[in-house]
């Protein structure tokens, strides 16, 4: 936790536009370069910041390690839209051969069950960020 | 002109490589290495890889430089 105004005004600042830029890579995941992986960093990254700024106790207030919690069992999402691809008689994850629509250029809602992966996977990976640092940093209890 | 441009941010990045391996305070070789990361996250935009440079840019530079420096605190600051 730093006493600077500069890095503290900046951070402050900053932080909801880092946000909405790893948000907008996630749902253009399927138009643009990047996806659930790449935002997820660049939100977790935004998460870090405000925590070497603002003091880990803050940064907890923020956003608490039982949110995180359930962030990363999200995941089960994954596994289930994946089954759709099974249900339909084809294979796991398979979106093209089970008829749902593989998306056109420029359409943000048009690319199947794409989109609905690469935000569970950008929430995983944003919160799996925030937690390794908060692991590392946090005081040894014993 | 833009290959000057690459082969200056190549020199940079090997600069910076060798002198992350040289010097003896770990807190600057973290830094050194952050913007190392940095520079190779505008090679691989010029070697038309732009989601490897959003890759690069925000773990790269952002997460391990953190995860380092939370290390540190936790350890010696200079190598032995």
């Amino acid at each position: 936790m730093t006493e600077d105004i500069i890095v503290k005004t900046t951070a402050r600042l900053m932080t909801p536009f880092i946000q909405m830029f790893g948000l907008y890579i996630i749902l253009h995941g399927h138009l643009t370069p990047g996806g659930g992986f790449q935002g997820g960093a660049v939100i977790g990254a935004s998460m870090i910041l405000l925590a070497v700024v603002y003091g880990l106790e803050e940064g907890e207030k923020r956003m608490s390690h039982d949110l995180s919690t359930v962030l990363e069992s999200s995941t089960i999402v994954y596994v289930l839209i994946g089954f759709i691809g099974i249900a339909a008689g084809v294979n796991f994850l398979a979106s093209g051969a089970a008829g749902i629509p593989l998306g056109r250029p420029g359409d943000l809602l048009s690319g199947g069950m794409i989109l609905a992966l690469n935000i569970v996977i950008g929430f995983k990976v944003a919160s799996t960020g925030k937690t390794l640092f908060y692991t590392l940093a946090k005081e040894d209890e014993g | 002109m833009i290959w000057l441009i690459d082969l200056l941010l190549l020199l940079f990045l090997i600069v910076c490589a060798l002198e992350a391996t040289r010097n003896k305070d770990l807190l600057s070789v973290v830094i050194i290495f952050s913007s190392y990361s940095l520079v190779m996250a505008i090679i691989w935009q010029q070697l038309n890889a732009p989601d490897i440079a959003i890759t690069e840019a925000a773990v790269g530079a952002g997460i391990t430089t953190m995860l380092f420096v939370a290390a540190i605190s936790k350890t010696s600051r200079w190598e032995e």
